[in-house]
């Protein structure tokens, strides 16, 4: 009987609001393995799957915020258990894309989960870290508090397809952003399992936007758009990246450029996404 | 003039209008709406469907947003209104693109009838029109006298246009007169100023009513035939705009009065508007391209519009809460 079966091919689609479009467009483009051969079709999304994925992003980041920190930490490690679970999945899919042998990719993996519960447990340190009582010359509490910046983009890592994805999305997640990643143009389908996985994480729809595309084409408009609050570049091809960082500044954007993915990159990562809010009340007697 | 002779209404003089004739009783009504044929339901989904394909691109594009900006009735008919609510909105409307002044005005600000005077505080003799619902609105019911007084203050307090609701009850139940009475009535109270006649389409349940209900409010004297409310749960839909417009040409075609059509309810974005435009367009004409004969009653539809404009005018996507939220 399996020798007969039709095969079922899996198209790759957007991210977007909780739901799996394909682009408005229409478009989609293939994906090759190392050595060249077809894997996969892939949505190649446009501009207008942008600006509405910024919306969705937009009105899921109050929601995503509103929930306690102790929440959004719960969340984020049950992406990390549901990923666990998908584990030889993942691998293979980093395995074909990134042509490694068999054991690094599940190296790879692992350790991009490792991240990811690195980060569900920040989302509750971020205030104590970031954040502080100032000493002011008067008789009150200062409190200088982190709250996220809103919504950030992000262009993937070109070559670590799920590995290099994990910080760039769960740093600003972790600290209360929506985000929209632009997953890697050539090794686009570890970031689209992600997103599926994210799906049934409980995150509310829209707080993880993952998008398939050509970098040219997308990177300049996620610059341009004023209602992306910040914009990771580091993974931006070198040659473009000082047009879009001058780009971002036409809407105040906070641009992060960091490419390792050590620790001291990581914290730099988070602290860029989120702004300072001071807070001050009078001592009592 | 002649009298209307019910016992609610005797004593209303009805301003004949020139070329409408008069309906003084039941069955004249009656005969004047059985000449109406049916409404093709599947054929009006299908011809709107088809319709909303259509995209405007460019140049189009952005005069279409400018114009749906002139046609927008900006409405806050909330029991939270204030005048400093009230206030600001009508500043909106006068300028509603702080950072660009090449923006038009819209059409009107539409205010329940406590609120017109500070209102036309605001607006004082720019080109906005003031608009007050009235007639105990949203639901109507309330009895004539009672509805005439709601009209004849708001116009005493300065409204320009006056959006009265019909007695759905009456219309469902059958009593066509009653309603067509009211509106009469409610015309005479309004002076000079423009009447609006709600419909209620979500409560009206099929199309043929739709195509009933417009044309007994035009034979009424209405200015403007207008979709719903927005206090009910389904509100303007394309198909009943096409069906309201095909009447309003036809009614033209019959009598030669020119009466024009407002949307309302549910419009928050500017493709849904354009979508609207292009329907106007294609079933009535460029006549009615204007805000003297086709309006958008919104509140959120305006910063949707100000948002596409922007966009179209910088290449780059803007920010909404660069725009007032009310």
């Amino acid at each position: 009987m399996s020798e007969n079966r039709l095969e079922v091919r899996k198209t790759y689609k957007l991210l977007m609001n909780g739901a799996f479009p394909r682009s408005e467009s229409g478009r989609t483009y293939e994906v090759v393995d190392a050595e060249g051969t077809f894997i996969a079709n892939v949505a190649q999304a446009s501009r207008k799957d942008l600006r509405d994925a910024v919306v969705a992003a937009r009105a899921a980041q109050a929601k995503w915020w509103s929930q306690s920190a102790y929440n959004r930490g719960q969340v984020i490690y049950r992406l990390a258990e549901m990923a666990e679970s998908r584990h030889d999945e993942i691998a293979e899919a980093v395995e074909v894309c990134e042509g490694v042998k068999s054991k690094e990719a599940r190296k790879s993996v692992s350790r991009g989960i490792d991240r990811m519960v690195w980060y569900a447990g920040w989302t509750d340190k971020i205030t104590q870290v970031f954040g502080g009582a100032n000493p002011v010359a008067g008789p009150f509490f200062n409190f200088s508090l982190p709250v996220p910046s809103g919504v950030v983009a992000a262009i993937a890592h070109p070559a670590l397809s799920f590995e290099g994805i994990i910080d760039m999305v769960f740093g600003p997640v972790a600290a209360g952003n929506a985000v929209v990643l632009l997953a890697s143009t050539e090794r686009p389908i570890p970031a689209v399992l992600l997103g599926e996985m994210s799906a049934v994480s409980d995150f509310p729809g829209g707080v993880l936007n993952i998008l398939t595309g050509q970098v040219e084409e997308l990177a300049p408009v996620m610059a341009s758009h004023e209602d992306i609050d910040g914009f990771d570049v580091g993974h931006a091809p070198e040659a473009e990246r000082a047009a879009l960082i001058s780009a971002s500044a036409g809407s105040i954007k906070r641009v992060f450029e960091g490419h390792g993915n050590d620790e001291a990159t990581a914290m730099r990562r988070m602290r860029t996404f989120i702004e300072t809010s001071t807070v001050w009340h009078t001592k009592g007697q | 003039m002649l009298r209307l002779v019910t016992p609610e209404s005797s004593g209303i003089q009805i301003p004949v209008r020139k070329n409408l004739p008069v309906f003084l009783t039941e069955s004249g009504l009656r005969t004047e709406l059985k000449k109406l044929s049916g409404v093709d339901a599947v054929g009006a989904e299908a011809r709107v469907a088809k319709l909303s394909t259509r995209s405007l691109k460019k140049e189009t594009k952005k005069s279409a947003i400018n114009l749906a900006i002139s046609m927008v009735d900006l409405t806050t008919l909330e029991g939270a209104d204030t005048a400093g609510r009230v206030s600001s909105l009508c500043s909106k409307a006068l300028r509603p693109d702080a950072n660009d002044l090449t923006a038009p005005s819209v059409a009107a600000v539409c205010v329940y009838p406590d609120m017109v005077a500070t209102a036309r505080g605001v607006i004082g003799t720019s080109s906005v029109q003031v608009a007050s619902v009235a007639t105990a609105f949203p639901s109507g019911r309330a009895s004539l006298a009672v509805k005439l007084l709601d009209t004849k203050e708001a116009v005493d307090a300065g409204a320009d246009e006056i959006d009265m609701v019909i007695d759905r009850g009456a219309f469902l139940s059958g009593n066509l007169f009653k309603v067509y009475e009211e509106i009469v009535a409610v015309k005479e109270a309004c002076g000079s100023a423009h009447l609006k006649v709600i419909l209620e389409t979500g409560e009206l349940v099929t199309y043929d009513n739709v195509r009933r209900a417009s044309w007994l409010a035009m034979l009424g004297g209405a200015d403007f035939i207008k979709t719903s409310t927005g206090k009910v749960g389904v509100n303007a839909t394309l198909p009943v705009a096409l069906v309201m417009l095909e009447a309003v040409r036809d009614f033209a075609e019959e009598y030669g009065e020119v009466v024009g059509v407002k949307v309302a309810g549910g419009i928050r974005t500017t493709k849904d508007a354009l979508k609207y435009l292009v329907v106007v367009n294609e079933t009535v004409g460029a006549t009615w391209l204007t805000p003297d004969y086709f309006r958008f009653g919104a509140s959120s539809l305006l910063n949707d519009l100000l948002l596409q404009r922007s966009k179209q005018q910088t290449g780059n996507y803007a920010r909404p809460d660069r725009f007032s939220g009310d």
